[in-house]
This record gives C-alpha cells, structure tokens and sequence, in this order.
C-alpha cells in the first residue's frame, strides 16, 4: 500500500463505522417523524398533532414556554440539590454506623418499591400548592434514596487490598475516609446525580400535575390539554423533556471533568 | 476489573427506572451490605420493621413537641406541645389512630361501605390495570429484545432512542395519553405498557448478550442452529437480567397507572381516589393518608410477589443472588 | 515428610525479622479452628533476600501478613528491626507489595507512589524528589502522569515497587508480586527487583509460588509444608551476584531448583541439608561436595 492510500482507507473505515453508528437511528427518526406527520385522518390526529403543529406552537409561544420551563427548572433543580444534600448527609452516617445502615438500606430498598410520587398532594398541601417549595420537596424525596444508596455503597465497596495497604502505613479512619473511601464514592456519586436529574423533574411535573400555579410546565400542560390544544400541551413535553436531558448533560460534563480516570473506563 | 460491569449495570438499571418514576436503589443497596442469605433476609426485613416503628414513634414525638393539643377523650389525656409547627398540625399530619380509624369509617357521607373496603376495591382495580400492562410491557419488551440481538441494524436504529429515553421523564405524558384514548382502562394499561417495556427491553438485550462467547462457540460447534442457540443459551442466561428490570417494571407501572388514573383524568383506582380526597382534605385528611398507604402497599406487595417469583425461578441456578 | 524444623540460633543480633514459636490459628464463623502455621522459627538477617516457597494454603501469606502487624499470630512473637511488628508498623518501617498492584484507580502515578509520604506528612518539595527518584529506580520516570489503567499490569507493579520502596524502609515485603504476570515479563521484572535490591540493599522477605523465581532471587530459600504450615527447610543459595541470563542457565541453578523441587514433593535431601538452620546467615554455604547422597 503507498503512503497516500493508507491514509485514505483508514478515512473510509472511520466514515463507514460513523455511518453504521449513527445512520441507523437517523433513518428512525426521519422516519418516524415522516410518518406522525403524514398519518391522515383517525381519532388520535387531534390529540396525536403533527410535529409541524407542535413546532408552530411552540414558536407561538416562546415566551410563555421559556418562562414556565425556568420555573419548572428551578423546581427541579432546587429539589436535586436539596434532595443531593440530604442524601450525602445520611449516607455518611450510614456508612459509619453499621445500626443505622440495617435500619436505613432496607427502607431505601422499600422505598424503590413504593410509588412515593403519591405524596405529591400531601406536599401540596404541606407547603403550598402554589410554592414552588412542594414541587421541589416532591423532587428532593425521590431524589433522596438512589443518593443515599450509591454513596454508602461507593463509601463501604472499597477493595479490601486497599484498605490493608493504608493498614500497612498505620494509616488512621480519617486518612482513609479522605484518601481512599470518599475518591472511591465519587463515581457512585454522580451515578445517583444522573439519575436524580430524571427523577428530580418528574417529581417537579408531577407535582404541578395534582396542583400549581399556571406558570409552571406541568400546568401548562395540562391546562392547554383541557383547552384542546393539544400542540401546545405536547411543545410543553417536548421542552420539558429537552430541560430534563440537558441537566443531565450538564451533569455528565462535570462528571467527566471530575473524574477524568474514571470515564476512560467507562463504556457509555 | 471484576467490579465494573457490575458498576456501570447498576447504573443503567437505576436510570431506566428513574425514567419511569421510580427511584429504584435496589440493584445499589444490594451489594452495599454483603452477608449471606437467610441471616441477610432476616437482618433487612427486621431493619424495615425496625425503621417503620422508629417513624411512627418519631411521628407521634414530632406532634406531641410540636404538633395541635392533644385532645383524647377516652383515656383523658390533653397535652399542649410546647412549639408550633404547621406541617404538624393535625390537619397536616393527622394522629396514626385516626388514619387507622379512617379505615373502618364511611369512605364519603352516607357511603355504603367502609373507606377500607372501598380502598381495597380500588387497589385491586388499580393492581389489575398495573398487572395487564406490566404482562404486555414485559412480553413486548422480550420480543424486541430479542429481535435487536438478532438484527443488529434494528439495535443501532432504535436502542439509542430506548438508551436516551431514560433520561426523560415519560410519565408526563400520562395525561395525554389518556385524553387521546379515553379515560377507561385502556389508556392507562397502554400508559403501564410503556413504562414497563422500557426496562425489560433494555435488561433483556443486555441478558441475551451476557453468556460467555465461548459457550455460543460451543454450541456453533455442534451446527446449532440460532433459534437453539437462543432457546438452549441466550434465554436462560437473560433470566437474571429480565428479573431485575421486572422488579423497576413492577413499581413503574403502579405509579404510571396511578398517575394516569390521577392527574390524568381516569375514572376509577388510586389515583382517582388520591385526587378525590385531595379535593376533600379540609373534611378529612386522614382519608389521603390511608390512600397513600394504600398505595405503598400495593406497590411493595407487587415489588414482593416478583421477587418471590425470581426466587423461585433462579433458586436451582447457584446464580449471585440480589436485593434483599 | 519430616525434617528438622530449623531453629533459631542463640540470638543473631540486629535481626531485620525475627520470628520465634509462630503459631496461626484461624477460628471460622462457625467454630471450626483451622491450623494454619505451627511453630515457625526464622530468623532472616539484614540485607538478606529470603524467598518463602511452598504449595498452596501452606500460610505462607499469612506468614508474611504476621510478620506486617496486618495479622496477629495466636502465639509467638514477631520482632522487626529489633522491635515488636506492630510497633514497626506504626513507624512505617516496612513497605509491601500485594499480589495486585492495587493502586488507586484516581491517582496518577505521581500520586500513588506519594501516598504514603502523604501520609507521613513530608513537605511538598521532599516529596516530590523522593517519588521521582523511585520511578526512576523502577524506570517508570516518563510515566508520572498516566493513570493506571493506562499501564500494563507488569509497569503496574512496578510503580507499586516504587510505591513501597517510598519511605526507604528497612523491610520489605512481598507477596507473589509477580504471580498475575506472563512468564517473561515475570523474568525481566525480577531482574528489575534484583537490581533495585543491589541499590537499596533492603532486607526483602519474598512469597512466591515459582520455584525458578525463588532461586533466582533468594540468598535463601525457605521451604514451607503444606498446611499447617511449618518450615520444612531452609536452602542457601550460593549463587554468584550479581544474576543475570547466565544464572538462569548454569548448572547449579537448575541443582538448586531441583533441591527446592524436591523438598516441596517431601522428599528427604542430603544429610547435610538435615544439618542447616535458618539463622546461621547468608555467609553459609551448601556443603553439597563430599556429602553422602
């Protein structure tokens, strides 16, 4: 092979493998785009809109819609945070006391059992159905037991080799909680922040859901849906939806910032 | 490294189920205490009895420091917490003998029958629903899985979409979804149907490429044919997997189908019940309480019987057991 | 099989290790007590590279985890450097080397062979010469910034060389460092571990399961029974150093080996060998000529 064909085979193969990877779901998407909207007559049209209505709506509503996302937002992001801190403050307690795991670990497995999502109407009513305050109470609890479950055990699922190394430099609890356990907890970490991202805005919709004011997401879906307009309720989704993905981008980010050893290894 | 796979599955595990509203830790707090079996069992499910007796006792603590006066006539007792906190007013957090008392109690004015019957009544429906939709999810969600580890071009076109969709809250769309398919029970099971065939698609695909190249090798050598190959190796070895994500498919459908009975507008069930004694809190807020219950249990007593069925299943495999 | 286990003699002074009347009694959760190591005595002389050999479960870990103070014996005594193990543990007197090279997957290099001068609170200046020097010594210098996962599992053990060489200690213990590793990797990294040792003339205490690497290495070779474990027999090794390729293909070092070989198969060696004790010293050597087969 010359010098000058090596290169342009490898270039070949680096197109055919992007276009094996990506081709695929791009042939699905423009397909199934192709067909909603062309889909005729039928029941479901008037709910089911065609993705050019729902985009004219959103266009026609840009305003209304940027507003009630941030405050979506907010709500959810509030509740990431609360729900993140809560979580750290209990999984290190649990870590280091083995009564409090036995109690804590099997009510978090419970908890994944429960729909919890059914307190949402008690919150609302606790702090407000029209503070943000209960979405983001809504959000924090779900998020809570996923964070707690992954740092305890990101904390406790050490090597034992490493823990007889630090034994080996008569290293003290403190040396090892800083140098070893919490380096190791840290990918468990944003596991349960990824997750909590998704969790945290289902628990801000779903509490608009059983109450809110108009300005929120969740309300202007439902509000626009029992006005008919369904293009407007599935734009309201459709942002939501790209809201929810983009926090948890921006999470991923920091994570491969973070943890730049770690997501070499990962294969995402 | 032997912990990895392990890792990165939990992962995918929990985000599936996050993106069906459920906070699933299972998978996570499995590994997280390691000991054997039955000491194990015995050891979570005395922490949980443990954990529920604590909260009650914290509960009644928090209202007697902090909560309205105790009035209780039939052994006269009257105690005035010295603090005020509104979320424990007894209208915010009724005593736990009056929400045990609702239970016997007419569920509305001049009802029939009891808020315990009626609760009931609308478990089970909510159940049924939840359970339809959970068989249909799983058997789709088996279906496609195993169409994409035979067609690699169906895989790459569609599991991203299934891989990105964790990421999104699906359960919003409840509302619609019940307003373009009426509001009976067909639009809620097609809400439980999609929850559930989320995870198990994805649990499944993942279980159906679990077994050891070699062991397909094998079976290559003896000219068998695909269908054997899956029937005899793939199968099998994605039982473990399908179990795991039934467990997040069982919780999700309970939430999705309330969901939609609730804020989606369906007429019976749970959620129906939850938004109905919602409206009525002023009259009677233990009502919601022992709906919510209710509704924890339904969900733990479904979570239960899966996992009771995956002990059953995987019981003579020698397989790594899971969860509690 | 028998042999005389060897014994100690009347107090070799300044002893890098001395073990005396080491028994290891495991008791497992259900009652059940298992022997591990029954009435070891060794004593190993500083500077001396003494490999322990013997087939598996004989405790040969154990013993080296006793001798760390990451275990303590059900009876004996254990003195390093002159003290009590566990007081040498806490002076940080020994480094050790695992069988994985367990490195912290989110430090770099630089990082993990600084961990223990960490710990020991050097300064910042100190720190970093001491930790470049020892990839130097192990020849890793160029790769201070990688992370482990980007090394091979041969580079990896060496930064945990590195990394246990950091404190300069007086000890060091190893345990099947190389086990994980592909025969001829294994052989350069113990040319490496030779080299490293001529330098730093540290006193090594090495468990290996690989007959060939024992005597390659070793002044001494201590033969350990199956379990209970005990010291079936000590072998010099009269090797000339420094070793080399040369050593792996002459003549004694294969009748060496096969001394090994055999005693791990429990068959009796020569007379003279019955006559060998532990503690009497590198200076030592095999009578082999002239004794009666």
């Amino acid at each position: 092979m010359t010098a000058v064909a090596l290169p342009r085979a490898r270039v070949a193969g680096r197109l055919a493998e992007s276009a094996r990877r990506y081709l695929p779901p791009l042939i699905v998407f423009v397909g199934v785009i192709v067909a909603w909207e062309l889909a005729t007559s039928g029941p479901g049209r008037r709910v089911f809109p065609p993705p050019s209505a729902i985009l004219n709506a959103a266009i026609d509503n840009t305003d209304m819609l940027r507003r009630a996302t941030q405050a979506t937002f907010f709500e959810a992001i509030g509740g990431l945070a609360i729900g993140t801190s809560a979580g750290l403050l209990v999984a290190f307690s649990s870590a280091r006391w083995a009564s409090a795991r036995d109690i804590l670990l099997p009510v978090a497995i419970a908890s994944s059992a429960i729909p919890i999502i059914a307190i949402a109407p008690i919150l609302n009513n606790w702090f407000g159905v029209l503070n943000p305050l209960s979405k983001m109470m809504m959000a924090a609890l779900l998020v809570f037991f996923p964070m707690v479950v992954n740092v305890t055990r990101g904390l406790l699922e050490v090597k034992p080799a490493s823990l007889e190394l630090m034994r080996s430099y008569a290293a003290g609890e403190i040396d090892v909680l800083r140098k070893v356990r919490i380096p190791n907890m840290l990918p468990f970490f944003f596991t349960a922040l990824k997750v909590g991202t998704t969790l945290s805005f289902i628990g801000a919709l779903v509490g608009e859901y059983f109450g809110g004011t108009s300005d929120v997401l969740g309300r202007v879906v439902l509000q626009s849906m029992s006005s008919g307009r369904f293009s407007l309720a599935w734009a309201g989704i459709l942002v939501g939806a790209i809201a929810a993905i983009a926090a948890y981008a921006a999470v991923s980010i920091v994570e491969r910032v973070a943890l730049p050893w770690h997501s070499s290894l990962h294969s995402d | 490294m032997e912990d990895e796979p392990g890792r990165s599955q939990a992962l995918e595990e929990q985000q599936v189920a996050a993106s069906t509203g459920v906070a699933t830790t299972e998978a996570a707090a499995s590994s997280a205490v390691k000991s054997r079996g039955w000491s194990r069992r015995v050891r979570r499910v005395s922490g949980f009895v443990v954990a529920l007796l604590l909260g009650a006792v914290v509960w009644e603590a928090a209202k007697w420091l902090a909560g309205d006066p105790w009035r209780i006539q039939s052994i006269g007792y009257f105690h005035n917490p010295p603090f005020r906190i509104l979320q424990l007013s007894d209208r915010h957090l009724p005593h736990l003998w009056d929400i045990t008392a609702a239970f016997g109690q007419p569920f509305q004015r001049n009802a029939a029958y009891s808020l315990g019957s009626y609760l009931i009544d609308q478990a089970l429906y909510t159940w049924g629903v939840a359970l339809v939709g959970f068989v249909a999810g799983a058997s789709i969600g088996i279906a496609l899985a195993s169409i994409f580890v035979h067609s690699g071009f169906l895989e790459r076109g569609f599991v991203p979409y299934v891989v990105a969709s964790q990421t999104v809250p699906i359960v919003a769309v409840a509302p619609l979804i019940v307003t373009g398919f009426g509001r009976g029970e067909q639009s809620i099971v097609i809400i439980a149907t999609y929850l559930t065939f989320f995870p198990v698609t994805i649990a499944v695909l993942r279980g159906l490429r679990s077994p050891d190249p070699r062991a397909i090798e094998l079976m290559r050598s003896y000219a068998a044919s695909r269908w054997a190959v899956y029937r005899k190796v793939r199968l099998p070895a994605s039982l473990p997997y399908l179990f795991t994500a039934l467990k997040i498919a069982a919780a999700a459908s309970i939430v999705g189908t309330i969901i939609g009975e609730g804020p989606g507008g369906g007429l019976r069930g749970l959620g129906r019940a939850i938004l109905n004694f919602n409206q009525q809190y002023i009259t009677g807020p233990e009502r919601l309480w022992a709906t919510i219950v209710v509704a924890s249990g339904v969900g733990l007593l479904f979570f239960l019987a899966v996992r009771l069925a995956e002990i059953m299943v995987l019981r003579r495999r020698g397989t790594r057991e899971e969860g509690a | 099989m028998s042999g005389r286990p060897p014994t100690d003699p009347a107090g070799a002074p300044h002893a890098a290790v001395r073990l005396a009347g080491v028994d290891m009694v495991f008791t497992t959760q259900d009652g059940a007590r298992m022997a591990a190591l029954e009435d070891i005595n060794l004593s190993i002389a500083p500077g001396e590279f003494v490999s322990l050999i013997g087939p598996s479960g004989c405790g040969k870990s154990t013993l080296l985890r006793i001798v760390g103070d990451l275990i303590r014996p059900t009876a004996g005594t254990v003195e390093v450097n002159g003290k009590p193990a566990h007081r040498a543990r806490l002076g940080r007197e020994y480094g050790m080397v695992f069988q994985a090279p367990v490195l912290f997957d989110w430090r770099t290099v630089e990082a993990n062979v600084r961990l223990p001068l960490e710990l020991l609170g050097m300064n910042r200046r100190q720190r970093e010469q001491r930790v470049h020097a020892m990839l130097d010594l192990v020849e890793l210098g160029a790769f201070l910034r990688h992370y482990p996962h980007q090394l091979s599992g041969g580079m990896q053990q060496r930064v945990a060389i590195a990394r246990a060489l950091a404190l300069e200690p007086a000890l060091l213990l190893m345990d099947e460092p190389f086990g994980a590793l592909d025969e001829m990797t294994r052989e350069r990294l113990n040319a490496e571990v030779l080299r490293i040792w001529e330098q730093t003339r540290t006193t090594v205490l090495f468990v290996t399961h690989s007959i060939p690497e024992a005597v390659f290495l070793s002044s001494r070779v201590v033969v350990m029974s199956p379990r209970p474990g005990r010291l079936t027999k000590v072998i010099d090794i009269d090797l000339a150093q420094p070793r080399n390729e040369q050593t792996r293909e002459s003549e004694r070092y294969f009748e060496l080996v096969t001394e090994v070989r055999e005693s791990l198969r429990g068959r009796r060696g020569t007379a003279t060998d019955d006559r060998l004790a532990a503690g009497e010293g590198s200076q030592q050597r095999l009578r082999a000529e002239g004794s009666i087969g």
